[in-house]
Protein backbone atom coordinates (compact mmCIF):
# COMPACT_ATOMS: atom_id res chain seq x y z
CA UNK A 1 0.00 0.00 0.00
CA UNK A 2 2.83 2.33 -0.78
CA UNK A 3 1.74 5.57 -2.32
CA UNK A 4 3.37 8.81 -3.10
CA UNK A 5 1.94 12.27 -2.81
CA UNK A 6 3.73 13.29 -6.00
CA UNK A 7 1.69 11.17 -8.39
CA UNK A 8 -1.57 11.82 -6.63
CA UNK A 9 -3.21 14.33 -8.85
CA UNK A 10 -1.93 13.40 -12.26
CA UNK A 11 -4.38 14.40 -14.96
CA UNK A 12 -5.47 11.11 -16.47
CA UNK A 13 -6.25 9.53 -13.14
CA UNK A 14 -9.83 8.42 -12.55
CA UNK A 15 -11.69 10.31 -9.85
CA UNK A 16 -12.27 7.07 -7.95
CA UNK A 17 -8.51 6.59 -7.65
CA UNK A 18 -8.00 10.20 -6.65
CA UNK A 19 -10.60 9.69 -3.90
CA UNK A 20 -8.77 6.55 -2.80
CA UNK A 21 -5.43 8.32 -2.57
CA UNK A 22 -6.86 11.30 -0.72
CA UNK A 23 -8.59 8.97 1.68
CA UNK A 24 -5.44 6.98 2.41
CA UNK A 25 -3.54 10.12 3.32
CA UNK A 26 -6.44 11.43 5.40
CA UNK A 27 -6.80 8.22 7.36
CA UNK A 28 -3.10 7.99 8.05
CA UNK A 29 -3.00 11.52 9.40
CA UNK A 30 -6.21 10.91 11.40
CA UNK A 31 -4.96 7.67 12.86
CA UNK A 32 -1.50 8.94 13.71
CA UNK A 33 -2.78 12.36 14.69
CA UNK A 34 -0.17 13.84 12.41
CA UNK A 35 -0.74 16.12 9.40
CA UNK A 36 0.49 15.37 5.85
CA UNK A 37 2.97 18.25 6.23
CA UNK A 38 4.49 16.62 9.29
CA UNK A 39 4.72 13.32 7.45
CA UNK A 40 6.65 15.14 4.71
CA UNK A 41 8.97 16.66 7.32
CA UNK A 42 9.60 13.24 8.88
CA UNK A 43 10.57 11.91 5.45
CA UNK A 44 12.98 14.77 4.85
CA UNK A 45 14.58 14.38 8.28
CA UNK A 46 15.04 10.63 7.94
CA UNK A 47 16.74 11.12 4.57
CA UNK A 48 18.92 13.85 6.00
CA UNK A 49 20.07 11.79 8.98
CA UNK A 50 20.89 8.74 6.89
CA UNK A 51 22.70 10.79 4.25
CA UNK A 52 24.96 12.25 6.93
CA UNK A 53 26.63 8.85 7.20
CA UNK A 54 26.13 7.10 3.89
CA UNK A 55 25.64 8.14 0.33
CA UNK A 56 22.03 7.44 -0.58
CA UNK A 57 20.02 7.72 -3.75
CA UNK A 58 17.66 10.49 -2.71
CA UNK A 59 15.48 10.28 -5.82
CA UNK A 60 14.65 6.66 -5.26
CA UNK A 61 13.85 6.82 -1.59
CA UNK A 62 10.43 5.63 -0.49
CA UNK A 63 9.45 6.66 3.00
CA UNK A 64 5.81 6.37 3.89
CA UNK A 65 3.42 5.59 6.65
CA UNK A 66 1.73 2.34 5.83
CA UNK A 67 -0.84 0.38 7.64
CA UNK A 68 -1.59 -3.23 8.22
CA UNK A 69 -3.37 -3.51 11.54
CA UNK A 70 -1.53 -0.53 13.01
CA UNK A 71 0.26 2.21 11.07
CA UNK A 72 4.04 2.00 10.75
CA UNK A 73 6.77 3.89 8.95
CA UNK A 74 8.16 2.10 5.97
CA UNK A 75 11.48 3.23 4.50
CA UNK A 76 13.27 1.94 1.46
CA UNK A 77 16.45 3.95 1.10
CA UNK A 78 18.75 2.74 -1.68
CA UNK A 79 22.45 3.17 -0.95
CA UNK A 80 24.51 4.42 -3.84
CA UNK A 81 26.97 1.89 -5.07
CA UNK A 82 30.49 2.71 -4.04
CA UNK A 83 32.79 2.31 -7.00
CA UNK A 84 36.25 1.12 -6.00
CA UNK A 85 39.13 1.92 -8.21
CA UNK B 1 -29.89 -16.05 22.21
CA UNK B 2 -30.55 -12.43 21.53
CA UNK B 3 -28.25 -9.87 20.03
CA UNK B 4 -28.16 -6.09 20.35
CA UNK B 5 -26.89 -4.36 17.22
CA UNK B 6 -26.20 -0.69 16.80
CA UNK B 7 -26.45 0.80 13.32
CA UNK B 8 -24.12 3.78 13.27
CA UNK B 9 -22.03 5.84 10.86
CA UNK B 10 -20.55 9.06 12.18
CA UNK B 11 -21.62 11.02 9.15
CA UNK B 12 -25.27 11.85 8.70
CA UNK B 13 -27.37 11.02 5.67
CA UNK B 14 -25.64 7.80 4.69
CA UNK B 15 -28.72 5.64 5.26
CA UNK B 16 -28.60 4.41 8.86
CA UNK B 17 -32.33 4.76 9.44
CA UNK B 18 -33.32 3.15 6.15
CA UNK B 19 -30.86 0.35 6.86
CA UNK B 20 -32.21 -0.17 10.39
CA UNK B 21 -35.82 -0.33 9.18
CA UNK B 22 -35.10 -2.71 6.33
CA UNK B 23 -32.76 -4.94 8.29
CA UNK B 24 -35.48 -5.23 10.89
CA UNK B 25 -37.96 -6.17 8.15
CA UNK B 26 -35.55 -8.70 6.62
CA UNK B 27 -34.96 -10.41 9.96
CA UNK B 28 -38.69 -10.38 10.74
CA UNK B 29 -39.38 -12.09 7.39
CA UNK B 30 -37.09 -14.86 8.58
CA UNK B 31 -39.35 -15.40 11.57
CA UNK B 32 -37.11 -13.61 14.03
CA UNK B 33 -38.54 -11.53 16.81
CA UNK B 34 -37.19 -8.05 16.18
CA UNK B 35 -37.43 -4.65 17.80
CA UNK B 36 -35.93 -1.55 16.25
CA UNK B 37 -35.23 1.34 18.57
CA UNK B 38 -34.89 4.92 17.38
CA UNK B 39 -32.23 6.41 19.65
CA UNK B 40 -32.05 9.75 17.86
CA UNK B 41 -33.75 11.83 20.52
CA UNK B 42 -35.03 15.14 19.19
CA UNK B 43 -34.87 14.05 15.55
CA UNK B 44 -37.36 11.24 15.28
CA UNK B 45 -37.23 9.56 11.87
CA UNK B 46 -37.36 5.81 12.02
CA UNK B 47 -41.14 5.80 12.58
CA UNK B 48 -41.59 7.76 9.35
CA UNK B 49 -39.36 5.43 7.32
CA UNK B 50 -41.36 2.47 8.65
CA UNK B 51 -44.69 4.21 8.03
CA UNK B 52 -45.72 4.01 11.68
CA UNK B 53 -45.69 7.72 12.49
CA UNK B 54 -49.41 7.90 13.17
CA UNK B 55 -49.38 5.23 15.82
CA UNK B 56 -47.07 6.77 18.38
CA UNK B 57 -48.43 7.17 21.88
CA UNK B 58 -45.38 6.76 24.10
CA UNK B 59 -41.70 6.96 23.23
CA UNK B 60 -38.21 5.98 24.34
CA UNK B 61 -37.90 8.81 26.86
CA UNK B 62 -41.27 7.90 28.38
CA UNK B 63 -40.01 4.37 29.00
CA UNK B 64 -36.79 5.59 30.52
CA UNK B 65 -38.47 8.12 32.75
CA UNK B 66 -41.00 5.54 33.88
CA UNK B 67 -44.01 7.33 32.38
CA UNK B 68 -44.99 4.08 30.68
CA UNK B 69 -44.01 0.43 30.48
CA UNK B 70 -41.91 -0.88 27.61
CA UNK B 71 -44.94 -2.76 26.30
CA UNK B 72 -46.97 0.44 26.03
CA UNK B 73 -44.42 2.22 23.87
CA UNK B 74 -43.87 -0.68 21.48
CA UNK B 75 -45.54 -0.26 18.11
CA UNK B 76 -46.19 -3.41 16.15
CA UNK B 77 -45.55 -3.28 12.43
CA UNK B 78 -48.81 -4.66 10.96
CA UNK B 79 -46.99 -6.13 7.96
CA UNK B 80 -44.99 -8.60 10.04
CA UNK B 81 -45.71 -11.06 12.80
CA UNK B 82 -42.87 -9.98 15.01
CA UNK B 83 -41.48 -6.58 14.13
CA UNK B 84 -41.76 -3.81 16.68
CA UNK B 85 -40.62 -0.20 16.93
CA UNK B 86 -39.76 1.92 19.91
CA UNK B 87 -39.98 5.48 18.61
CA UNK B 88 -37.81 8.30 19.82
CA UNK B 89 -39.01 11.51 21.46
CA UNK B 90 -39.29 14.49 19.16
CA UNK B 91 -39.50 17.26 21.73
CA UNK B 92 -36.65 16.27 24.04
CA UNK B 93 -32.89 16.30 23.70
CA UNK B 94 -30.15 13.75 24.06
CA UNK B 95 -29.43 14.60 27.69
CA UNK B 96 -32.80 13.03 28.64
CA UNK B 97 -31.15 9.61 28.50
CA UNK B 98 -27.92 8.20 29.93
CA UNK B 99 -25.84 5.26 28.66
CA UNK B 100 -26.66 3.35 31.85
CA UNK B 101 -30.40 3.73 31.25
CA UNK B 102 -30.00 2.56 27.66
CA UNK B 103 -28.15 -0.51 28.86
CA UNK B 104 -30.98 -1.31 31.24
CA UNK B 105 -33.52 -0.97 28.45
CA UNK B 106 -31.61 -3.20 26.03
CA UNK B 107 -31.18 -5.81 28.75
CA UNK B 108 -34.91 -5.81 29.31
CA UNK B 109 -35.56 -6.16 25.57
CA UNK B 110 -33.14 -9.09 25.36
CA UNK B 111 -35.58 -11.19 27.35
CA UNK B 112 -38.15 -11.08 24.59
CA UNK B 113 -36.49 -10.39 21.28
CA UNK B 114 -34.00 -12.22 19.07
CA UNK B 115 -32.63 -9.01 17.60
CA UNK B 116 -32.60 -5.52 19.03
CA UNK B 117 -31.56 -2.98 16.40
CA UNK B 118 -30.53 0.44 17.66
CA UNK B 119 -30.69 3.22 15.10
CA UNK B 120 -27.93 5.60 16.21
CA UNK B 121 -27.91 9.36 15.64
CA UNK B 122 -25.13 10.91 13.54
CA UNK B 123 -22.11 12.28 15.35
CA UNK B 124 -19.92 11.02 18.16
CA UNK B 125 -21.45 12.88 21.08
CA UNK B 126 -23.83 11.79 23.79
CA UNK B 127 -26.44 10.37 21.41
CA UNK B 128 -23.80 8.03 20.02
CA UNK B 129 -22.61 7.13 23.52
CA UNK B 130 -26.17 6.30 24.53
CA UNK B 131 -26.82 4.17 21.47
CA UNK B 132 -23.68 2.06 21.75
CA UNK B 133 -23.92 1.54 25.51
CA UNK B 134 -25.95 -1.65 25.36
CA UNK B 135 -24.73 -2.97 22.01
CA UNK B 136 -23.03 -6.32 21.47
CA UNK B 137 -22.07 -5.62 17.89
CA UNK B 138 -22.02 -2.70 15.47
CA UNK B 139 -22.92 -2.20 11.85
CA UNK B 140 -21.16 0.87 10.49
CA UNK B 141 -22.91 2.31 7.45
CA UNK B 142 -20.89 4.32 4.98
CA UNK B 143 -21.08 5.43 1.36
CA UNK B 144 -18.19 5.23 -1.12
CA UNK B 145 -17.18 8.84 -0.47
CA UNK B 146 -14.06 10.20 1.17
CA UNK B 147 -15.91 12.12 3.90
CA UNK B 148 -18.22 9.25 4.88
CA UNK B 149 -15.39 6.70 4.97
CA UNK B 150 -13.21 8.98 7.02
CA UNK B 151 -15.99 9.31 9.59
CA UNK B 152 -16.60 5.56 9.50
CA UNK B 153 -12.93 5.01 10.30
CA UNK B 154 -13.24 7.30 13.30
CA UNK B 155 -16.34 5.47 14.49
CA UNK B 156 -14.66 2.09 14.09
CA UNK B 157 -11.83 3.33 16.29
CA UNK B 158 -14.27 4.50 18.96
CA UNK B 159 -16.22 1.23 18.87
CA UNK B 160 -13.03 -0.78 19.24
CA UNK B 161 -12.11 1.31 22.25
CA UNK B 162 -15.48 0.41 23.78
CA UNK B 163 -14.76 -3.27 23.08
CA UNK B 164 -17.78 -3.70 20.83
CA UNK B 165 -17.19 -6.74 18.67
CA UNK B 166 -17.65 -7.51 15.89
CA UNK B 167 -17.70 -4.21 14.02
CA UNK B 168 -18.87 -4.72 10.44
CA UNK B 169 -19.13 -2.31 7.58
CA UNK B 170 -22.08 -1.79 5.25
CA UNK B 171 -21.33 0.15 2.09
CA UNK B 172 -24.45 1.91 0.96
CA UNK B 173 -25.36 3.80 -2.22
CA UNK B 174 -22.95 2.05 -4.53
CA UNK B 175 -23.44 3.09 -8.13
CA UNK B 176 -22.16 0.18 -10.22
CA UNK B 177 -21.96 2.21 -13.42
CA UNK B 178 -19.64 4.72 -11.75
CA UNK B 179 -17.49 2.01 -10.17
CA UNK B 180 -17.13 0.51 -13.63
CA UNK B 181 -15.95 3.75 -15.22
CA UNK B 182 -13.55 4.33 -12.32
CA UNK B 183 -15.42 7.31 -10.92
CA UNK B 184 -16.42 5.69 -7.66
CA UNK B 185 -14.48 3.65 -5.14
CA UNK B 186 -15.39 -0.02 -5.24
CA UNK B 187 -16.28 -2.31 -2.34
CA UNK B 188 -12.79 -3.79 -2.54
CA UNK B 189 -11.18 -0.34 -2.44
CA UNK B 190 -13.05 0.56 0.73
CA UNK B 191 -12.33 -2.80 2.32
CA UNK B 192 -8.66 -2.45 1.46
CA UNK B 193 -8.38 1.04 2.92
CA UNK B 194 -10.39 0.57 6.09
CA UNK B 195 -9.31 -2.94 7.01
CA UNK B 196 -12.72 -3.72 8.51
CA UNK B 197 -14.87 -6.72 7.63
CA UNK B 198 -17.59 -5.81 5.17
CA UNK B 199 -20.90 -7.46 5.87
CA UNK B 200 -22.67 -6.13 2.82
CA UNK B 201 -23.02 -3.58 0.06
CA UNK B 202 -26.25 -1.98 -1.09
CA UNK B 203 -26.63 -0.24 -4.45
CA UNK B 204 -28.15 3.19 -4.87
CA UNK B 205 -31.54 2.29 -6.21
CA UNK B 206 -34.80 4.03 -7.01
CA UNK B 207 -36.65 1.26 -5.14
CA UNK B 208 -35.26 2.63 -1.88
CA UNK B 209 -36.58 6.10 -2.63
CA UNK B 210 -40.00 4.71 -3.50
CA UNK B 211 -40.22 2.48 -0.42
CA UNK B 212 -39.13 5.32 1.86
CA UNK B 213 -41.64 7.69 0.25
CA UNK B 214 -44.40 5.21 0.93
CA UNK B 215 -43.17 4.24 4.38
CA UNK B 216 -43.00 0.55 3.51
CA UNK B 217 -40.19 -2.00 3.67
CA UNK B 218 -38.25 -2.83 0.51
CA UNK B 219 -39.57 -5.64 -1.65
CA UNK B 220 -37.34 -8.56 -0.78
CA UNK B 221 -37.00 -9.41 -4.45
CA UNK B 222 -35.78 -5.97 -5.46
CA UNK B 223 -32.02 -5.61 -5.83
CA UNK B 224 -31.47 -3.51 -2.69
CA UNK B 225 -33.99 -5.73 -0.89
CA UNK B 226 -31.91 -8.77 -1.79
CA UNK B 227 -28.71 -7.03 -0.71
CA UNK B 228 -30.19 -6.23 2.69
CA UNK B 229 -31.60 -9.73 3.02
CA UNK B 230 -28.09 -11.04 2.43
CA UNK B 231 -26.79 -8.79 5.20
CA UNK B 232 -29.46 -10.15 7.53
CA UNK B 233 -28.35 -13.70 6.72
CA UNK B 234 -24.70 -12.85 7.29
CA UNK B 235 -25.65 -11.34 10.64
CA UNK B 236 -26.98 -14.76 11.56
CA UNK B 237 -23.63 -16.27 10.64
CA UNK B 238 -24.39 -17.57 7.16
CA UNK B 239 -21.73 -17.27 4.52
CA UNK B 240 -23.28 -15.59 1.54
CA UNK B 241 -21.15 -14.37 -1.38
CA UNK B 242 -21.38 -10.68 -2.19
CA UNK B 243 -23.70 -9.64 -5.01
CA UNK B 244 -22.26 -8.04 -8.04
CA UNK B 245 -24.35 -5.10 -9.17
CA UNK B 246 -22.66 -4.48 -12.50
CA UNK B 247 -25.25 -3.89 -15.15
CA UNK B 248 -23.43 -5.10 -18.23
CA UNK B 249 -24.21 -8.40 -19.92
CA UNK B 250 -26.94 -9.72 -17.72
CA UNK B 251 -27.48 -8.36 -14.31
CA UNK B 252 -26.01 -10.95 -12.05
CA UNK B 253 -23.63 -12.67 -14.34
CA UNK B 254 -20.63 -12.20 -12.21
CA UNK B 255 -20.73 -12.86 -8.52
CA UNK B 256 -17.58 -12.00 -6.70
CA UNK B 257 -16.25 -13.39 -3.52
CA UNK B 258 -16.59 -11.53 -0.25
CA UNK B 259 -13.59 -13.21 1.24
CA UNK B 260 -11.81 -16.30 0.08
CA UNK B 261 -14.83 -18.48 0.62
CA UNK B 262 -16.42 -20.47 -2.15
CA UNK B 263 -18.55 -18.26 -4.28
CA UNK B 264 -20.05 -20.05 -7.21
CA UNK B 265 -23.59 -20.11 -8.48
CA UNK B 266 -26.02 -17.65 -9.92
CA UNK B 267 -28.20 -15.01 -8.39
CA UNK B 268 -31.07 -17.38 -7.68
CA UNK B 269 -28.78 -19.47 -5.60
CA UNK B 270 -27.99 -16.71 -3.14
Amino acid sequence: MVFSINNMFSKNKKSGDIAKDRLKILLISDRTNCSPEIIQMIKKDIMYVVSKYIDIDKDKCIIDIEKSKKPYIFANIPIKEVKYK
Amino acid sequence: MSEVMVVTSGKGGVGKTTMSANLGAALARQKKKVVVVDTDIGLRNLDVVMGLENQIVYNLVDIIEGTCRVRQALIKDPRFDDLYLIPSAQTRDKSAVTPEQMRMLTDELRMEYDYIILDCPAGIEQGFRNAIAGADRALVVTTPEVSAIRDADRIVGLLEKECIKPVNLIINRIRPELVETGDMMSVEDVMDILGVDIIGAVPDDVEIVIATNKGIPLDENSIPGQAIKNISLRIQGEEIPMMNFSKDKGFFKKIFKMSNKRAQGDFNGI
